[in-house]
């Protein structure tokens, strides 16, 4: 199909305002830069001990620590306003401590906003893929440095480090490109201050249809995009080769014992209590409470449990022809992020093999991270122009958003999969090959088991980012097939305690089968061989 | 075995994802605040067996985006909610059809902003500042009158805004301060509010939820750009529930700016008979008397009845700011980008 643009008055030529394009330009790389920076030295940590130590709880805290990724901006918003907002159970907290009537935190327009949304959204990303590489580790190499007399500092940065570095880059670069790229955080928590690429496309597209500036920003962000990707995987191809074999469950792993392990687990665990788990906390807590006035007479608030917004939720009062009945949002969402996990895992690996065997390809890895680095309006804004046409066919119409989805968790199950698959030793496939193995058998019995924990991560997050995505959802949301996130939206957008408290109650429920899902996928994840029964 | 379960349970939903057969229909595009009853909407599909598809598409301004984007082969028959804001832009790009509606006679000219009725008014509504009134009540404070009141001491960091670029209650509030005080004066203003320790978010929601102290998200702002029917929303989805509205608007001269919103039959629909229906129907007193509890703005139909709620809960301005929409649309960058300049540095 063609479009207008010839015709239309809105590509008369502006003059291009380079000052705009500077600063947002300067700006989004400084906040990129320090919010990784951030993550990753909260995520290493992290990700070690996930990697090697057992505790009580640990599966639980791995799904909590995840759960921060599929919530909408507005709902995180929600939930860190609960927390330390002016009257936030944290703020009252503190202010009952030093009797005073000012909040003490007051972190709404700030650059600490987003730094701490940030971290909040992505140190999963770096525990789930370090640490899974982290486990999948070879522990003999460590114990043979040991014994050859390396100190246990020597061998983590000339062993471990080394081996792992793949999986670090690959979090890297993912983190960053979402940082880079965020929109909602920026806009939400960070406040009308701050102004990034993304921030600026969408003013310039959505406000003043200036799509020549829409377009030079676009490239800025998919230039840089493209620049550190091939930086990355650059440095992370002289890592390559490390052999990782297939682990048994609970292999490697120890429980703290001593004196600086407990310190050192009990220190990552508070870290990750306050910093990614009691804003989800407290969005629960608000799900299930509402504030009355303590009495006619006196001042102040008291809060009431009620599970009024969850009944609420199951009730069209107003008729409306888009009320969402939670069980249909529920299952749309569902089924769309099972569909788009499932293609994403299929293409991701294909690709990754393609990737394997001609290494003249590797122009394709760097394609297929460019749906990361750019911008969802932009992103959102091609989707429709190029599929506005099949969008009025019902039946192709219901695809749509899965294909979506599949675009942007492709190069998150790529960056996964295509280390563990490059880390196979080629000795073990020659060596299932002389005994007799038929190509398919070496990768079902020899391949798959040694990548499975990587595509089980994989899977986590397509799954994931489909099920909390919203961008690219809403350019092409039909009214019969809500999501989720959408439905949140819709109460959101009206005035009114029980439309706030219901937005809540969604998202708990988002969280919950979120949980579910995640839950059921690391079963999976820690049962290489349970499809061979 | 868990596997092929696994797998074939994600290839069956995909599939089922696939298989939704409907007949042809009636396409309208809508942004993403368009709300309407069940069975408002089935009366008009039965009565003149049209199937209506409603196609959400993002806000109001991207919405008419891809409106004019996709225009040589439109996505849609009709496309409801381009407000006055954004009007020109709509009529400049030429994007519809004209369509004398026999209902336009139920319409005061007030609304009728385009003579040639390419675009036809459907409701409006007021942008104004909500107040919490315990807060007021509670603290001895007057209530302020006008925009001016607004720059003095006793009001210093009560007002939470939002970014005329990022929000549309923003832009229209920013518009408000330019009817009162004229392109050359709003700068000198906006100055004085800033001085006054006001405080700027970029959406309504944040605004809303986040800063206001009469919403339940109980900030710190007591007073709020939001809409003149916020206070009936707030009585309506309250929990528990309230007799009498928390908040109520400030309803000053030039305080409010009235958004009205149109609905056009696009250039290039091959289903227009069925189109100028459903546009007379949006007119109709079936229709309109539906929009408020819904959408919460102001049918202009003068047939319909309005709901108790609106005629107790919502203060009317007597005097809204109005700038015309070929202004708006000349200066709207130009005074978007002077504000930027002025309050984000």
């Amino acid at each position: 199909m063609s479009l207008a643009l010839s015709q239309s008055n809105s590509l008369i030529a502006k003059p291009i305002n380079w000052q705009i394009i500077a600063r947002a330009t300067g700006f989004t790389f400084f906040q990129a830069g320090l919010s990784t920076i951030l993550t990753i030295l909260l995520g290493l940590p992290a990700a070690f001990l996930f990697g090697r130590f057992n505790f009580p709880g640990k599966n639980y805290m791995r799904i909590a620590s995840t759960l921060p990724f599929i919530l909408p901006t507005v709902v995180v918003a929600a939930g860190f306003n609960a927390l330390i907002g002016p009257t936030g159970w944290l703020n009252l907290f503190l202010m009952g401590v030093v009797n005073s009537t000012k909040p003490l935190i007051n972190i709404q327009n700030t650059l600490a906003a987003i730094l701490l949304a940030h971290v909040f959204y992505n140190t999963s990303i770096v525990i789930r893929i370090v640490g899974s590489s982290l486990a999948q580790l070879d522990r003999k190499l460590e114990d043979v440095a040991q014994t050859l007399g390396a100190s246990p500092w020597k061998t983590f940065v000339k062993v471990t480090l080394p081996l792992i570095l793949p999986s670090i880059l690959s979090a890297v670069l993912l983190v960053f490109l979402f940082n880079f790229t965020s929109f909602g955080v920026i806009l939400l928590m960070g406040g009308p201050g701050f102004t990034t690429l993304e921030v600026e496309i969408y003013i310039q597209t959505m406000q003043y249809l200036n799509l020549p500036l829409a377009g030079i920003l676009s490239l800025i962000q998919l230039s840089f995009t493209m620049f550190a990707t091939v930086l990355l995987l650059k440095t992370g191809d002289r890592g390559m080769g490390i052999p990782v074999m297939p682990r048994l469950k609970q292999e490697g792993l120890k429980i703290p014992a001593k004196n600086w392990e407990k310190t050192f687990t009990f220190t990552i665990l508070l870290l990750l209590l306050v910093l990614l788990i009691s804003p989800i906390l407290s969005l629960v807590f608000r799900s299930f409470t509402v504030t009355a006035p303590a009495s006619k007479s006196e001042a102040g608030e008291r809060i009431i449990f009620t599970l009024n917004h969850f009944k609420e939720l199951f009730i069209n009062r107003q008729q409306s022809l888009f009320y969402v009945p939670p069980i249909k949002a529920v299952w749309n969402s569902l089924r769309f992020a099972g569909a788009s996990a499932f293609v994403s895992l299929i293409l991701g690996m294909m690709l990754a093999y393609g990737l394997r065997f001609a290494k003249r390809l590797s122009s394709f890895n760097l394609l297929m991270m460019l749906p990361l680095g750019t911008s969802a309006v932009t992103l959102g804004l091609s989707f429709f122009t190029a599929f506005a046409g099949i969008a009025r066919s019902q039946i192709w119409a219901g695809l749509l958003i899965p294909l979506a989805h599949v675009l942007i968790s492709l190069p998150f199950v790529l960056r996964v999969v295509q280390p563990a698959l490059q880390s196979i030793p080629a000795n073990l496939k020659f060596a299932a090959q002389s005994l007799g193995a038929k190509p398919f058998e070496v990768w079902r019995f020899v391949e798959l088991p040694i990548i499975w924990r990587a595509l089980m991560t994989a899977a986590v997050y397509a799954f994931t980012i489909s099920l909390g995505e919203f961008g690219a959802t809403s350019f092409l949301s039909r009214p019969d097939m809500p999501t989720m996130p959408i439905a949140i939206f819709r109460y959101l957008n009206l005035p009114g305690s029980s439309n706030y408290g219901q937005a809540m109650a969604m998202a708990v429920i988002i969280l919950f089968v979120c949980m579910l899902s995640m839950a059921f996928l690391d079963r999976l994840q820690f049962n290489p061989n349970s499809g061979t029964s | 075995m868990k596997i092929k379960w696994f797998l074939t349970m994600v290839m069956v939903c995909g599939l089922v994802a696939a298989c939704n057969p409907e007949p042809a229909a009636l396409n309208v595009m809508v942004h993403d605040s368009f709300a309407i009853s069940t069975d408002v909407v089935a009366e008009f599909e039965s009565a003149n067996n049209i199937k209506v598809n409603f196609i959400l598409s993002g806000d109001a301004g991207s919405m008419l985006n891809k409106a004019v984007l996709t225009r040589n082969a439109p996505i849609a028959d009709v496309l409801y909610g381009v407000d006055n804001t954004f009007l020109s832009r709509a009529l400049s790009e030429d994007i519809f059809e004209a369509y004398d509606s026999a209902f336009l006679d139920q319409i005061p000219d007030q609304f009728e902003l385009d003579p040639n009725h390419q675009a036809l008014p459907v409701d409006y509504g007021d942008v104004c500042i909500n107040y919490d009134k315990r807060f007021f009540a509670e603290n001895g404070l007057s209530i302020p009158a006008s925009l001016e009141d607004l720059t003095k001491s006793e009001y210093k960091e009560l007002l939470v805004v939002e970014n005329p670029a990022t929000s549309s209650p923003g832009l229209a509030f920013l518009l408000a301060t330019i009817a009162e005080y004229g392109p050359e004066g709003y700068q000198a203003y906006w100055q004085q509010l800033k001085d006054n320790g006001l405080v700027i978010v970029n959406d309504w929601n944040t605004a809303y939820y986040t800063n206001f102290s009469g919403s339940s998200g109980k900030g710190q702002q007591p007073m709020v750009v939001s809409y003149g029917t916020s206070p009936a929303a707030e009585v309506i989805f309250s929990d528990p529930r309230v007799e009498e509205a928390p908040t109520a608007s400030l309803v000053g001269k030039n305080m409010c700016f009235r958004q009205i919103e149109f609905v056009g039959i696009l250039k290039g629909s091959k289903n227009k008979p069925s189109a100028e229906k459903f546009v007379d129907f949006m007119l109709s007193k079936r229709f309109q008397e539906d929009i408020p509890l819904n959408m919460f703005v102001f049918p202009v139909n003068e047939t319909a009845q309005l709901p108790i709620e609106f005629t107790e809960f919502i203060q009317i301005p007597d005097q809204p700011a109005v700038i015309p929409a070929d202004q708006i649309s000349t200066n709207r960058e130009q005074w978007m980008e002077a504000w930027r300049a002025l309050m984000l540095n």
